[in-house]
């Protein structure tokens, strides 16, 4: 066996030298001046004003709800705090603080267009947005194991985002999909509901359609009529399913044969009997031709559907908000009162071509988004959107966060594939043990003890805050930052994406006055680990 | 030390030693009525094969070679690799008519650990987590519902809320997972100044959303944990060289007798995961395998709990998402088999060496004899448990949900 020769202790000396000296110029280039892209406020356009008008006139309905409520909204947050909601809600982590300093450079009036218009090119946005969609398509489940290629769907979702291919046309794609799950990765909608010795399962699949692309939990109607909140029929939901009765699973693929009918036993029938395709409103949308997946298809995406572009705004709206406009976000009443701003909204999404993108920039730009987290009265008000909602990140926010604020330029696709490698294998763990909502996301849940012991002695913090002058930004702040202050603001924007109160400032600046090399990295670490374990960085706010 | 000689018998200590005798006796009557206090799920992920533990069909067809052996329990016969479980079988009831609307792992899981199917709607709580939700009056510092070794899929809290979902441990005989804090004295008090002032900073504007995220709350609670003398319950090299052997040298081993010292510590439920059962191909030899390091640590938990007297308080259940096929397939192994499958209970109320229902040894009937559904067990365990199994809670979809929606199957309990 060949034996391997080991490293001399001088190329090793050498190589930690060029490595270390790397961070270090990168950092201080970070830390002492502006960041090595240059931003021209000259060049940066304004926001359109017909994404302004849009949103103002989502803000002027919400007004008018809380005047005739008497309620009273709060204070706007600062642009950073929006900043930190977008990024959790588009690429799932925190702003990192080269972006910050970038940001601090554009005109106030300009920054969320801007970062928006280098949100939609960075690839973080579709990876991370495709995952979110994904789950609502086909749950967090590893699916049938020959069949179903989960990683296959989330890159496609990712594709079409990227592209900002109108959501129409892709949710149609979805429904009525035929090919291989590997080259068509769309068919993995229909293939994560393969059941074995049937092929595709109508009922899980006709569910699938209702929730995510109606916002209509009609799956609650499988076994009996609704009795509880509405008039929905049993044979409603099965009316649906039976669109799917056609949809066949071969090793070619998906495909469209004519097979048996589909049959159930409805509720207190002695047998079962055929259940023709059916839908359970806006019979005119449905085109009479065509096969039954492509005509179910265009009748969910017919712009007369208002449910199906409800439904995507109430989905993009927990995406940026944390919490549905409706709740549950798969439940959004046909008739009856809606909140402010979700038909208008709908409304936009349709006339503008189903464009997603516009979509989040519209609600970005409304006030709404944009207010403080701040309870102007008591909780109750939060629910009316009068401050902006507070919610528990998820368990991938957290860590990629925590990623992030151990870095101080941007954590993304251009960085090393070593880092990215340990980032996805770290994050899994780290996401298995703080415990995964799964499809589940938008229910309001609060913090945990096992999360709390995590955060205190998890490895993930450890590691991410211990010295380490190549690694981790807390020991290059404490290294490199011109002064105690300079290198307590770093460490609050790196990780809070805020600037520290006086009082904070007063507190942990007098921590590392007078301390030098290990014993202020040790203090640069403590300030780390109270930053990552307090409610702010954990919290969506 | 009085000596034997020295020791006077009077009238009045003859009176109340005879006291204490019946005191001692009327409460172990009394607690063998109540329901069980504590849950140990032996969670066999994967699917054991029914044919080859606790439901064998020796010289039948679908027994490609399986053979049985006689157990404590009278004309109760089990697979001859669980030697020492056999010894144990008085205790057991087994149930041999488990059947199952789910064939996939994912899903058979969360049926199994729920006792509902997997909807989209809502996720379900577990068994234990409905459990600690029930009687949160257990007085430990340390988790209530603790998972070891759990593979993918431990128990959650589902709608009730993530402070009931498991948690997570691997070996006991590791260190525990984010338990120890990373500094200590001035370093660690340092940490905490500073979190406190980011923390007033925080909540000021938003007290009554701040106090709502229990971060703080969950902080004390969590460093209440760290400090608790009741941790020392994980730490099975406290118990004696000859418990430990008997538990079997193994990951597994070391687990259950960390779940008998939870137990014994006050924890509610415990889930402890084998996994390794999913025998597509090589059945036969891959079962055995297994069987060696479940079977001496099932007879060493269910042995020692009834000599420290906590079978009756303590209800066990050794049990996987489903069964395997009678028929081994072209490489000799089992495929998923979710009509007729086994289901080992033990303690509590539960009946002792009793079997419930029967498969065909043939293995061509589609359906057993006296068909447990998954929501029949849960109802039966959660009465064993003493939960209303009929009780219903208000869901957050705004619907009423039982606890249970299977029948309570009574020929499974004392009584």
């Amino acid at each position: 066996m060949a034996r391997v020769t080991a490293i001399p202790v001088w190329l090793r000396t050498l190589l930690f030298l060029v490595v270390a000296s790397l961070a270090v110029a990168g950092s201080l280039a970070l830390l002492w001046r502006a960041p090595l892209e240059a931003v021209h406020p000259a060049s940066i356009a304004p926001p359109e004003p017909e994404i302004v008008a849009a949103a103002q006139r989502v803000d002027v309905e919400f007004s008018a709800a809380w005047s005739a409520a008497a309620q009273t909204s709060a204070p706007l947050a600062d642009d950073f705090t929006v900043l930190r909601r977008l990024s959790l809600a588009l690429f799932g982590t925190i702003p990192s603080f080269e972006e910050i300093r970038l940001a601090r450079q554009v005109p106030a009036e300009r920054r969320i267009s801007w970062w928006l218009d280098r949100a939609f090119r960075d690839p973080r946005y579709g990876d991370y947005v495709a995952e979110r969609f994904a789950r609502v398509c086909v749950g967090t489940e590893s699916g049938p194991f020959l069949v179903f290629r989960r990683r296959r769907f989330v890159d496609w979702w990712s594709e079409q985002l990227q592209a900002n291919r109108p959501y129409d046309s892709f949710v149609r794609s979805l429904i009525a999909s035929t090919g291989s799950w590997t080259t068509s990765p769309e068919t993995n909608f229909v293939t994560r509901e393969v059941v074995p010795k049937h092929g595709p399962d109508e009922a899980r699949l006709a569910a699938r359609v209702s929730r995510g692309f109606l916002g209509i939990r009609l799956d609650c109607v499988e076994c009996h009529d609704d009795f509880l909140e509405g008039n929905w029929k049993q044979t409603d939901f099965h009316r649906l399913a039976s669109f799917f009765r056609e949809t066949d699973l071969a090793v070619t693929g998906v495909s469209d044969t004519a097979k048996a009918a589909y049959q159930v036993r409805m509720r207190g029938a002695a047998a079962e009997t055929p259940v023709e395709a059916g839908v359970p409103f806006g019979a005119q949308w449905l085109p009479a031709e065509g096969k039954l997946r492509s005509r179910l298809a265009s009748w969910v995406t017919h712009p007369e559907n208002a449910s199906f572009s409800r439904t995507a705004v109430n989905r993009i709206w927990a995406l940026l908000f944390g919490q549905p406009l409706v709740a549950p976000v798969d439940r959004i009443p046909l008739q009856g009162d809606l909140p402010p701003g979700l038909d208008l909204l709908a409304r936009d999404f349709v006339a503008h071509g189903y464009n997603l993108q516009r979509l989040i920039r519209v609600i970005a730009h409304t006030e709404v988004f944009r207010r403080s987290s701040l309870s102007p009265t008591d909780a109750a008000t939060a629910t009316a959107w009068t401050s902006f909602p507070m919610t528990r990140l998820r368990p991938e926010q957290v860590a990629r966060s925590m990623y992030q604020a151990a870095s101080l330029s941007t954590v993304d696709a251009s960085s090393h594939i070593l880092l990215r490698l340990q980032r996805f294998g770290e994050t899994r763990d780290f996401v298995n043990r703080y415990g995964d909502q799964g499809a589940e996301e938008f229910e309001p849940v609060t913090a945990t003890v096992a999360q709390r012991l995590l955060l205190m002695n998890g490895k993930l913090v450890r590691e991410h805050a211990k010295e380490n002058i190549i690694m981790n930004a807390a020991t290059r702040i404490g290294a490199l930052a011109r002064d105690d202050a300079a290198a307590v603001e770093a460490a609050f924007l790196a990780v809070l994406t805020r600037t520290p109160s006086p009082q904070e400032m007063e507190h942990f600046s007098t921590l590392l006055h007078g301390t030098k090399r290990s014993e202020r990295a040790r203090r640069m670490e403590d300030l780390y680990w109270s930053l990552f374990n307090s409610t702010e960085f954990s919290w969506n706010h | 030390m009085e000596s034997l000689n020295g020791l006077r018998l009077s009238r009045r200590h003859l009176l109340s030693w005879l006291t204490v005798l019946g005191d001692t006796l009327a409460v172990r009557a009394e607690t063998s009525r109540q329901p069980a206090q504590h849950l140990i799920l032996l969670w066999l992920e994967g699917a054991p094969s029914q044919l080859e533990t606790f439901d064998p069909h020796p010289g039948s067809p679908i027994a490609y070679g399986s053979t049985d052996m006689a157990t404590s329990a009278a004309g109760v016969r089990i697979g001859s690799g669980l030697v020492h479980t056999a010894e144990v079988m008085g205790e057991v009831t087994l149930i041999r008519s488990m059947v199952s609307r789910e064939g996939d792992h994912e899903r058979a899981v969360y049926n199994m650990k729920t006792g509902y199917r997997p909807n989209p709607a809502l996720i379900h709580p577990a068994i234990g987590a409905i459990f600690c939700h029930e009687f949160p009056r257990s007085p430990v510092e340390i988790p209530t519902h603790i998972s070891i070794l759990p593979n993918r899929w431990a128990a959650r809290g589902g709608f009730l809320g993530g402070g009931f979902d498991a948690f997570q441990l691997g070996d006991p005989q590791l260190p525990l997972p984010d338990m120890r804090g990373p500094v200590s004295g001035e370093r660690e008090a340092r940490r905490l100044a500073g979190l406190s002032v980011l923390e007033d900073t925080f909540s000021r504007g938003r007290g009554e959303l701040d106090a709502k995220t229990l971060h703080r709350v969950n902080l004390e609670r969590a460093r209440r944990m760290m400090s608790s003398e009741q941790l020392l319950a994980f730490d099975v090299t406290e118990e004696p060289a000859a418990v430990r052997a008997a538990y079997g040298d193994s990951s597994f081993g070391r687990s259950c007798l960390a779940a008998r010292r939870l137990v014994e510590a006050g924890v509610p439920c415990v889930e402890v995961t084998l996994d390794g059962w999913d025998t597509h191909v090589n059945n036969h030899e891959l079962q055995a395998a297994r069987i060696q390091l479940l079977d001496p640590a099932l007879a060493a938990l269910l042995r020692d709990l009834r000599e420290r007297e906590l079978l009756d308080r303590t209800v066990v259940l050794c049990g996987g998402e489903f069964g395997r096929t009678p028929k081994l397939n072209a490489v000799e192994g089992r495929d998923h088999w979710p009509h007729g499958f086994s289901v080992a209970l033990a303690g509590g109320a539960f009946r002792k060496g009793h079997v419930f229902g029967e498969t065909d040894p043939t293995g061509a009937a589609g359906q057993p004899a006296n068909p447990v559904r998954v929501e029949d067990l849960h109802a039966t365990l959660q009465t064993a448990l003493g939960m209303d199994p009929e009780f219903e809670v208000m869901t957050p979809v705004g619907r009423p949900l039982a606890w249970s929606d299977g029948r309570v199957i009574r020929d499974l309990l004392r009584g």
